[in-house]
């Protein structure tokens, strides 16, 4: 049966709690009642698995897979990082989805009716499957900001969104990654909704390293999934 | 120990269609799944599982994304962590949105699983996604046929007796439908995976 020694536990010092009333779509959608603690079997233990194959050439540059008669506009970055687990392990083959607005803050999701261009060059999906030493990289253009209904004048700072799937169904994780320095983080509630010793995880670091010169400034965004416990022998080294 | 810690939870928010449902949501892009699990090819009994969710007004949720994991018809994972192997060609994994049908149904057409262990029942792991929810909620789906595995399984067990029926779906024909409530009265166990 593998590996039977469980998965860590969600560390709820790092997640938003269920219902946090400045989100205001939380208050009727959050469940109320506690969580019921589950004793992991292979239902948690194991989870869908993918691997290179879900791939197609462009999944992973949005520059270019949704142009259709030229680049998209706006300012081009190259976004990549490490998927690991809390032993600090990389997470090969693990599937990142990526979604986000354009340059100019507008989704291509038909329901999204915010006043500003839909690029006819930028879908603004992708995919990536990370490498051995759990590494990814995408291609895509820095999405704007955009308005929102939550409260007067909200506005979200800039930001992509993740869904992950790492080694058990357990790790499942969907996020978002923000930029540094965008003033718009202190006052976002979705943001502000991550527990206050946790929120600096979500910001993305600029590197000069990574942006490749004439092309694309670089962000690094790692990722820590939960996986596997340590057995006995990895606690004891 | 822990050298590293855990990536922080944020919402799907309300325009996560075209990134991840593309194919159910008519976007120009791929889909790694969706709620059509099992091809003819995939041995075992066909099954949909349907149902709606509804948020703390009893209004039924129309951008809330469904995620289900089970094993094959004989109880085995895809999954390396399952040593037994599994259905060739069923991965076990379904997605779909609520945003597609006209009541805001998510609908899985699958087959049934089998029993992962022995005093276990038959059941679907469920996440749940939408705008509004900061981080994930885990729950189960158990089958209404069931009855003698329910009353043995180990999970069902554990939860208070007067909210187990919030895990069970109905059968009708080959159609299981279970609703979802966020809040209420009927709110639906969720789980601390």
């Amino acid at each position: 049966m593998g590996d039977t020694n469980g998965v860590t536990p969600r560390d709820w010092t790092a997640h938003p709690p269920l219902i946090h009333p400045d989100y205001k779509s939380t208050v009727k959608r959050g469940p109320t009642k506690p969580l019921v603690p589950i004793r992991q079997s292979l239902s948690e233990l194991t989870g869908p698995a993918y691997g290179h194959d879900a791939l197609a050439p462009l999944d992973n540059d949005l520059t270019k897979n949704g142009a259709k008669n030229g680049d998209p506009l706006g300012e081009r970055i190259v976004v990549t990082g490490r998927v690991l687990d809390e032993l600090g392990r990389p997470q090969p083959n693990a599937l990142i989805e990526i979604w986000q607005a354009n340059a100019a803050g507008r989704y291509i999701h038909e329901a999204d009716q915010h006043n500003a261009p839909i690029d006819p060059n930028f879908f603004g999906g992708g995919r990536a499957v990370t490498d051995g030493e759990g590494r990814y990289t995408f291609y895509t253009i820095k999405p704007g900001a955009y308005p929102w209904p939550n409260h007067a004048n909200a506005w979200r700072p800039n930001h992509i969104h993740l869904s992950l799937f790492g080694p058990a169904f357990a790790s499942r994780l969907v996020t978002q990654m923000y930029f540094p320095g965008d003033p718009l983080l202190a006052l976002d509630p979705i943001f502000l909704g991550t527990p206050e010793g946790a929120r600096n995880r979500l910001v993305s670091d600029f590197s000069i390293d990574v942006t490749e010169e004439g092309f694309a400034l670089g962000y690094v965004f790692d990722i820590v999934l939960r996986g596997p416990k340590e057995t006995p022998m990895e606690a004891g080294r | 120990m822990s050298d590293l810690k855990q990536t922080p939870s944020q919402t799907v928010g309300p325009y996560f269609a075209y990134g991840l449902t593309a194919r159910q949501y008519g976007y120009r892009h791929t889909s790694i799944a969706e709620g059509a699990m099992a091809g003819e090819d995939i041995e075992g009994e066909r099954i949909r599982v349907e149902g709606r969710v509804f948020d703390g007004d009893g209004n039924p949720v129309p951008d809330a994304m469904i995620e289900i994991w089970q094993a094959d018809s004989q109880g085995r994972y895809a999954h390396p962590a399952d040593g037994r192997g599994s259905n060739a060609g069923f991965t076990g994994f379904g997605r779909t949105g609520t945003g597609t049908d006209p009541k805001h149904r998510f609908i899985f057409d699958t087959i049934k699983p089998g029993a992962a262990t022995e005093g276990e029942a038959p059941h679907l792991n469920v996440v749940v996604f939408m705008r509004g929810l900061l981080t994930h909620v885990f729950t189960r789906i158990y089958f209404g046929d069931e009855e003698a595995a329910n009353a043995a399984d180990p999970v069902l067990s554990s939860v208070p007796t007067d909210r187990r029926s919030t895990l069970i779906a109905a059968r009708t024909g080959n159609t299981y439908r279970l609703d979802i409530h966020m809040q209420g009265d009927n709110e639906t166990v969720f789980f601390d995976v």
